[in-house]
């Protein structure tokens, strides 16, 4: 689905990393874990075509993303449901239609009716549905943002800290909508520094463990 | 054809469709409003630009109209030689081809015509008063210097005056007038572009964060752009509309001091006339329509 080969990025300074590579097989669950500021944001926005690779080759769904066009990349992230690690919301939009969001510019705004209400419900937000994202806390902001992640029920789910903000259960919550989505066959790659997270998930579906340090890729870490 | 029917489609998709696309981008007061009062502006200028060039139009023509088909010769001779020259003057007319009808004034007339400058009780006998033939020409006319050359050599004391000398300078500044309505209206319709593609790049500068958010969840540069062009265009529209109503409300209230006013108590609009500053309106938004859709794909392609 999402492919990164040989990927080098930098902000203009030295290089963040390089020589990395990374395949979304999919219906596959990874996890990307390293310290904070090691480049795991920056990897995953490569993944969505928000960034583009100083070099190497970024491949969204067969296409080059360094060869796609404004509107093909549109449409690749149509495919993407992502939590970002900022949440991302049209402050002055209540918080439904901000989840609603991304069905509206993909012109399917009459899918959103009974999703819309299911998702909140689950996510815990019903009562909060028509205030603004500035009015939320971190957590529900985090809710919010995971809820508009999935609500296209996209093929590939990508998740910057989705559980930085929220308690334990609201964790295990959220961990249950992706491990559902996984299983339904959607391939999902979440950072996250949570190792209780990532070892309650590793409970329920064959995860695989990413991390990011110095530079370098490693994978199939043992927690 | 193909291309013209796409273009076209392509136009009304960035009008019409998803309301809900308006909505994505926050309400601006400040540029609406600013954008609302300078079609406004616009528009009633437009109106006096539209004013000027039909006046001056039918002044032209009028004049050029009038100019053509008439013509004056006037006759000054001694008394006693008076009535020959002016018998030999109408004989030459006759036989003029391109001349309709020649025709001496009576003297009644010719009082009439001096009585503004002298009053009506003027002696015309006692003053050595030029005696005038109306000419009225047919649509193809004479040939002037031909007819002069023959006057010169059998009516000594004629002097054709064909109108044209004084009135086509006059004529000619009023076909420059028009033509200066039309470049006022032209700069007119710059101007407002300038204004709204500033307007607009303002409002997308101020929305750089929601035409991110947009982005990210996939949105296409036409569904961003949709909520900017539609924006603009009704509220140019909108503007103009009411630019239009107070301008034409302006020209209706300037006195009409009929035909003796003349030029500057002409500036109305007659007849059909007076629907042409309804054109004003759809023409703002047109112009908004291209000048804000210019704005916000130049910028979304520079902003990615
Ligand atoms: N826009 C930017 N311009 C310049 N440098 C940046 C930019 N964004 C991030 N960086 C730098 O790149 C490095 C990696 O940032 P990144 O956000 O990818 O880290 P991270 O692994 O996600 O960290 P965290 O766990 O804290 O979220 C950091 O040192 C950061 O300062
Ligand atoms: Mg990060």
């Amino acid at each position: 689905m999402i492919e990164l080969s040989d990927v080098a990025y930098n902000y203009g300074g030295a290089e963040l990393f390089s020589g990395l590579s990374l395949a979304l097989a999919p219906g596959s669950f990874q996890f990307l874990t390293g310290p904070s500021g090691a480049g795991k944001t920056t990897l995953l926005k490569l993944c969505y075509g928000d960034l583009r690779a100083t070099s190497g080759v970024v491949s969204l769904f067969g296409q080059n993303a360094a060869q796609m066009n404004r509107d093909e990349i549109a449409l690749a992230r149509r495919r993407i449901g992502v939590v970002h690690q900022d949440c991302q919301f049209l402050d002055h939009l209540p918080v439904a239609e901000n989840i609603a969001l991304p069905l509206q510019v993909a012109g399917r705004a009459n899918e959103a009716e009974g999703n819309l209400d299911e998702l909140l419900a689950w996510v815990g937000l019903s009562a909060q549905a028509g205030q603004l994202p500035p009015e939320l806390s971190g957590g529900e902001r985090q809710r919010a943002a995971l809820a508009r992640a999935v609500i296209t029920s996209p093929d590939v789910i990508i998740a910057d800290e989705p559980t930085g903000n929220v308690d334990w259960e609201m964790s295990q919550r959220l961990l249950t909508l992706l491990v559902e989505l996984n299983r339904m066959g959607k391939t999902v790659l979440i950072a996250s520094h949570d190792l209780n997270l990532i070892r309650a998930a590793k409970a329920q579906v064959s995860a695989n463990v990413l991390r990011l340090k110095g530079g370098r890729l490693q994978a199939g870490v043992a927690l | 054809m193909d291309r013209i029917s796409e273009l076209t489609a392509r136009a009304l998709a960035l009008l019409g469709g998803d309301p809900q696309a308006d909505r994505a981008v926050p309400p601006t007061g400040f540029t609406a409003r600013l954008t609302l009062f300078t079609a406004a502006a616009m528009a009633f200028l437009a109106v006096f630009a539209i004013a000027l060039s039909l006046a001056t139009g039918r002044l032209a023509d009028r004049w050029s109209a009038e100019l053509a088909r008439t013509a004056t010769l006037r006759i000054s001779a001694p008394a006693d030689q008076a009535d020959a020259q002016v018998r030999a003057a109408l004989t030459v007319l006759e036989q003029t081809p391109g001349v309709a009808s020649a025709r001496a004034l009576s003297d009644d007339e010719e009082r009439a015509l001096l009585e503004p400058w002298f009053g009506p009780d003027l002696p015309l006998d006692a003053l050595p008063i030029p005696q005038l033939i109306e000419i009225v020409e047919t649509a193809d006319g004479y040939d002037a210097t031909g007819l002069r050359a023959r006057l010169q050599a059998e009516v000594p004391g004629a002097v054709l005056d064909d109108h044209t000398r004084w009135r086509q300078p006059l004529v000619t500044a009023a076909n420059r007038l028009r033509m200066l309505g039309w470049v006022a209206l032209a700069l007119i319709g710059g101007a407002t572009a300038a204004m709204i593609t500033l307007a607009a790049q303002s409002a997308l500068a101020a929305n750089a964060q929601v035409i991110r958010v947009l982005r990210l969840v996939g949105a296409r540069d036409t569904y961003i752009a949709r909520a900017f062009v539609r924006r603009f265009t009704l509220r140019a529209a909108a503007g103009a509309a009411l630019g239009t109503l107070l301008g034409v409300m302006a020209v209706a209230i300037l006195p009409d001091g009929g035909d003796a006013g003349g030029f500057l108590t002409g500036l109305g609009f007659t007849g059909l006339g007076w629907l042409a500053p309804l054109m004003i309106p759809p023409l703002a938004g047109v112009t908004a329509f291209f000048a804000t859709r210019a704005a916000a794909l130049r910028t979304l392609r520079t902003q990615s």
